[in-house]
């Protein structure tokens, strides 16, 4: 019985200590003040208060895709702000950030600002409910001034109670480009294709001189397929007018259509040439999309051509001079009424909280100026109309920019646009399996029209 | 007959050791491959595969030849007296001495190599810097398959591996504590809805925990658990339960009767014989189940990062990060695979001692 | 000091006073008050703990494992107090209660939550009746994993079984033995993210070209004895085999330790018996050693086969499910995260469920043939 009534004593003791530990600062309320007279800015009266330092100690919480080299970037482009109007901007980055975030938005854990890297993902929140209407955040007329209105429309998503504007866009990336180990090139006496005929032709002579002049590789963790469906969208735009492309992503033009064929015809006659392709059709699916131009740079070159979008740069070798060791030049058109079509993606920040703070920094990443340090490190181009071309130091960065503004026809990038189940599904998985050749072109597209969801 | 079983014995022991170390080799080589690539310089990691440091014959550049301007690539090409055309100059030809010539670049590449195939001997080049950018790095510095430079940003392993233990330890114990009790419970004491209740068990083992992130991230986010060590503690226990409470009946369940009903007779209650009794012999149960449930806990990375998020970061999440992106670091993937290794099979080596022969025999007897 | 020979000399009093029917009451009533406010305030204190990491870890370790097993003592306590009938009802559920509730709301409850999903739309809002099953069944890509998961479920199972039983039996009578059994082990211990690489190294494929040099060990053995590269992971079906084959290489390593241990329980007085009768070693182990751990092997048969039906890192991360590798739990983790089709996902892991229930049934008869209770 002592023992017990010990055990009880000990209890007690035990509690009270950690009952004593356990007290802490109550985190003290900023407290209420009047609001200042600021003059509101364009983006909206928020970000005129922030300025003037009236969220000082605020936080707010971001999160993301981008780890390692692209955090600290992100980080950079964001401390001038920070250190301007005290807002403490937490960005978590994780790199299963996709599997994550509807994890985290359903279960409640939600992040005040999220930076998707593709529209598709935003989708999801705004049917769930949980995206804030940015016309409610930033001043309408400011969106409408600085993003062009075709990225308006893209951003603007169906949600429970009517479509909204989901989401501001950052960063964007064409992908209509190839890329060449541009000293070597010259150096060879080969000149840049400006029409698909001239393209194959040089290709040919590549070959024939003992090269192989494509480097591909399709490999990718679990999004193994996605640069084939790059390929096929930048190719359908060049062989079928822009509305056929609307269609395809609306699921009216059928996958087993002739348009598709036809431009699975033309990469045919690339991909699945063993002496165009470096290490054959074979390794395509296994060669990951980053390690693919690599070969480009060996002594002497061991192929020629990269087909990727502008962020490939950042798999290229540190010591390679942009513009001089390599350069691109545009993927070129095959039948001319269709004009230079660009394809693009990008990301697009989606807003879970609304608080003033918040309203603040969502304000400020609408304006071109917020991710300006980003651009000028090289690796970022932007949607904001306020972007500056100036701004882009290196060469290619900066023709890359032009490319996208100077567009006859710009189109985002289907498989980020189409239901999650086939453009990040069912569209990489078969062109993945097409391209190792364990099932045929006919098969992998009829299923993955069967695959489309019915409503 | 004494010898004739001696050296039967004899051969028998050469058998069995003869047999465990074919498969112990056969799971040896992958293990091998993680260990050699851990200490490979990252720029070899990519060219040539890790056996090669081991003593093989290899084609070795000793000579370079030029081909004059004035000779046309296009026609046939004569070279150490054979003559052939470009594209089987490109695809190389072996000499009767048994040099082998190839043409270096394409056509416009006038120069070919002569290579001779050597021995080469253990390759020494080994590097203990992977382990300390993995470990310590703050900017980790390398080279790719191609020479070139990656620099990328660090992490801190050390907090890393103290936040693992605070998940794993109590994650162990907690779920084996209440599964022994609830073993014992199903195993030797009657109580209605005991069969649908061992079903349900049954057949929760095959629940993908996925299914539970949800609703339990929404019970955490309401208590406050989300981000705390207690929600993870509570997470691993319950999705640990099934497998462990499954394992542990069937083990406490093949205590033999007699021992109980003995303990019973003396008068001892249910919680004195599960702890004087049950526990002491559930041993190497109980052991072997906290092998597996440390192991899943210090490797699990989906449960730390839904319920834990980056505050607290465990090895795994770190070790992610510290990949990077473009996944393509496979010395930094291997070194941190050996280095988070580490303290597992120390908790193997350390259990080892309780997998003791005749725990259960002697008390028989007794 | 002085406090202790206080409590000494009062020692008669508090007795007394302990064993008055009110004091039993009050005191029934203090203990798990008092035990609740212990455990209250370990919880609030880790709940927004700012103590420095270490203390955090350690405070942590001892509320955590001591507040468990307090609570054991203290509720059996509590309902040995009640009357004999109530306490020798309720005491069964001491033992598994807690089990049962944490279960429950980890488990159960988001299996029932699944259970409806699986009958409603995508975003889990409308009702749809059996659309999620009907393509749960008829789906190629579905028919696929259930040909793939059936090929994991026969030979990894077998495999990583018979493996792990040959060396459990065979290491238990070598002085070696610790060696073996770790070097089984161990690719246990390698985190998935390592092993991943390690298994890459093995089955990469560069491609056929110029220049081009194998660095995977399968494509450098076969070129070496005059064969050609092969894309491993890229040949159906046989691309299936190559991904159990370490799924066998990681998993062994568990059926060796359970089987081991219950080896280790196998009287050695009955094995000296059969071997005086003259049987020899073979015999001696099927006659003696396999029926004496028949159910340690249907345990473990029954938690690899339920390992093998959940696969889901090793496709990931080797081939992401292409090329005809794809399992019903990477397609599940697909619909859940991926398409974000709550209602396809939701059928997928009841249909999981379901095809485990011959192993649930079998596994009940051994339970039912077992059960003994006092």
């Amino acid at each position: 019985m002592k023992k017990k009534f010990l055990l009880v004593a000990v209890l007690v003791v035990f509690s009270l200590i950690l009952g004593a530990c356990t007290q802490e600062a109550e985190p003290t309320e900023p407290p209420m003040e009047e609001e200042p007279a600021v003059e509101a800015l364009p983006q909206g009266q928020e970000l005129a208060n922030a300025y003037d330092g009236m969220y000082d100690g605020t936080v707010v919480t971001m999160a993301g895709p981008f780890t390692d080299q692209d955090e600290v970037v992100f980080n950079d482009s964001i401390a001038g702000f920070e250190e301007a109007t005290g807002i403490d901007i937490q960005y978590e980055g994780s790199k299963e950030f996709e599997a994550n975030i509807n994890i985290r938005l359903d279960g409640g854990d939600r992040p005040d600002i999220v930076d998707y890297p593709q529209p598709g993902l935003l989708q999801y929140a705004v049917e769930k409910g949980y995206a804030i209407d940015m016309e409610t955040l930033i001043n309408p007329d400011w969106i409408k001034q600085n993003y062009s209105e075709g990225l308006q429309n893209l951003a603007t998503m169906d949600g429970p109670d009517g479509p909204i504007v989901a989401g501001i866009w950052a960063r964007a990336n064409g992908k209509s480009f190839v890329f060449y180990p541009k000293a070597k090139f010259d150096e060879a006496g080969y000149t840049v294709p400006t029409t698909w005929d001239e393209m194959m032709t040089l290709t040919e002579q590549i070959a024939s001189d003992g090269d192989t002049p494509w480097c591909i590789g399709i490999e990718s963790g679990a999004a193994t397929g996605w640069t084939m469906t790059d390929w096929i969208e930048d190719t359908l735009l060049r062989v079928a007018p822009p509305e056929d492309y609307d269609a395809w992503i609306a699921g009216d033009l059928k996958f087993d259509s002739p348009q598709i064929n036809e431009a699975l015809d033309y990469i045919e006659s690339i991909w699945f040439n063993d002496d165009y392709v470096y290490g054959g059709r074979a390794a395509i699916p296994t060669i990951n999309f980053g390690d693919a131009p690599k070969p480009m740079f060996e002594d002497p070159p061991q192929c020629w051509f990269n087909r990727q979008g502008n962020f490939v740069t950042t798999f290229f070798p540190e010591e390679a001079v942009s513009g001089v060791d390599y350069d691109f030049f545009y993927f070129p058109p095959i039948k001319e009424e269709y004009g230079k079509p660009v394809l693009g993606a990008g990301d697009i920040y989606g807003v879970f909280n609304d608080r003033p703070e918040v309203r603040a920094v969502i304000q400020y990443f609408s304006t071109g100026e917020s991710l300006r340090v980003w651009v000028e490190q090289g690796g970022a181009i932007l949607t904001h109309n306020d972007a500056d071309l100036d701004w882009y130091q290196d060469p290619v960065t900066r023709g890359v920019a032009e490319t996208l503004r100077n567009a006859t026809t710009f189109r985002f990038d289907a498989s980020d646009l189409m239901p999650g189940e086939v453009g990040a599904g069912t569209f990489w998985k078969y062109m993945t399996d097409y391209v190792s050749g364990t099932i045929t072109r006919e098969e992998a597209l009829q299923q993955i029209d069967a695959s489309w969801p019915e409503n | 007959m004494a010898t004739s079983a001696k050296s039967q014995k004899r051969s028998q022991q050469f058998w069995t050791n003869f047999i465990l170390i074919i498969i112990s080799i056969i799971w040896l080589v992958p293990i091998l491959g993680i260990l050699i690539t851990s200490f490979r310089p990252s720029q070899e990691v990519f060219t040539s595969g890790w056996w090669t440091i081991l003593p093989h014959k290899e084609n070795i550049e000793v000579d370079r030849i030029s081909i004059a301007d004035s000779v046309d690539v296009d026609g046939p090409i004569t070279i150490e007296g054979i003559t052939a055309t470009f594209d089987e100059w490109r695809t190389g030809i072996e000499l009767d001495d048994g040099r082998f010539i190839q043409w270096y670049g394409n056509k416009r590449n006038r120069e070919l190599v002569v290579y001779d195939e050597q021995w080469v001997g253990f390759n020494t080049d080994l590097t203990l810097k992977n382990y300390s950018d993995v470990i310590g790095g703050k900017t980790i510095t390398y080279k790719d398959g191609q020479g070139n430079t990656i620099t990328r940003y660090g992490n801190n392993l050390g907090g890393a591996f103290l936040n693992s233990l605070a998940v794993s330890i109590p994650g162990t114990i907690i779920p084996i504590l209440i599964a022994a009790f609830a073993a014992f419970g199903f195993a030797w004491l009657n109580f209605p809805g005991r069969n649908i209740l061992f079903t349900i068990i049954v057949a929760l083992l095959v629940v993908p925990l996925q299914i539970a992130l949800v609703p339990i991230l929404q019970d955490y986010v309401r208590m406050g658990l989300n981000g705390t060590f207690l929600g993870i503690w509570l997470a691993h226990a319950g999705f640990g339960l099934p497998l462990a409470t499954y394992l542990l009946f069937n083990y406490i369940s093949t205590i033999p009767r007699e021992i109980l009903e003995s303990a019973y007779i003396d008068g001892a209650s249910n919680f004195t014989i599960f702890t004087r009794l049950i526990l002491p012999l559930s041993v190497p149960a109980l052991a072997s189940f906290a092998i597996f449930q440390f192991l899943w806990l210090w490797n699990d990375y989906l449960v730390a990062l839904v319920f834990l998020g980056e505050k607290n970061k465990t090895v795994t999440i770190a070790v992610a990060e510290l990949v990077g992106e473009k996944g393509q670091d496979w010395q930094l993937m291997t070194s941190a695979a050996f280095v988070s290794m580490i303290l597992p099979l120390v908790v193997f080596l350390s259990l080892q001692r309780y997998f003791v022969r005749g725990l259960m025999a002697g008390s028989v007897k007794g | 000091m002085a406090n202790t020979q206080n409590t000494d000399t009062e020692q008669g009093g508090i007795l007394s006073w302990f064993s008055s029917t009110l004091g039993q009451i009050l005191i029934s009533l203090f203990v798990p008050i008092v035990t609740f406010l212990v455990l209250w305030q370990g919880y609030l204190f880790l709940q927004r703990a700012q103590a420095p990491q270490i203390i955090q870890v350690l405070v942590a370790i001892v509320w955590g494992v001591g507040g468990v097993a307090l609570l054991y003592v203290v509720a059996n306590w509590l309902v040995l107090k009640l009357p004999k009938p109530w306490s020798s009802r309720l005491q069964p559920f001491v033992f598994v209660g807690p089990a049962i509730a944490i279960m429950g709301w980890f488990l159960a409850v988001p299996v029932v939550r699944s259970f409806v999903a699986s009958f409603q739309d995508r975003l889990g809002q409308e009702f749809v009746g059996f659309d999620n099953f009907v393509f749960a069944f008829t789906n190629p890509r579905m028919l696929e994993t259930f040909r793939n998961n059936l090929l994991w479920l026969v030979f990894g199972t077998f495999f990583s079984v018979a493996v792990g039983l040959l060396i459990a039996v065979l290491a238990d009578r070598t002085h070696g033995e610790v060696i073996y059994k770790s070097i089984i082990f161990t690719p246990m211990a390698i985190s998935f993210v390592g092993a991943g690489v390690i298994w890459k190294f093995i089955y990469t494929y560069k491609g056929v070209g110029l220049n081009i040099q194998e660095i995977g060990l399968l494509n450098a053995i076969v070129t070496a004895l005059g064969g050609n590269p092969q894309p491993w992971l890229n040949i159906p079906p046989w691309n299936n085999f190559f991904l159990i084959i370490i799924m066998v290489w990681l998993q062994t390593g568990y059926a060796m330790v359970i089987l081991s241990s219950a080896i280790k329980g196998v009287p050695a007085e009955l094995l000296e018996a059969a071997r005086i009768d003259g049987a020899s070693e073979v015999r001696a182990f099927f006659n003696i050693t396999i029926p004496y751990i028949k159910g340690t092997i249907i345990t473990v048969v029954t938690t690899i086969v339920i390992f093998s039906l959940k696969t889901f890192d090793i496709v990931r991360v080797m081939t992401g499910g292409n090329n005809g590798t794809n399992v019903i739990a990477n397609e599940f983790y697909l619909q859940s995260f991926t398409y974000t089709h709550k209602g396809r996902a939701s059928a997928i892991a009841i249909v999981l469920l379901i095809a485990v229930t011959p192993v649930i049934i079998y596994n009940l008869r051994q339970f039912n043939k077992e059960r003994k209770g006092f």
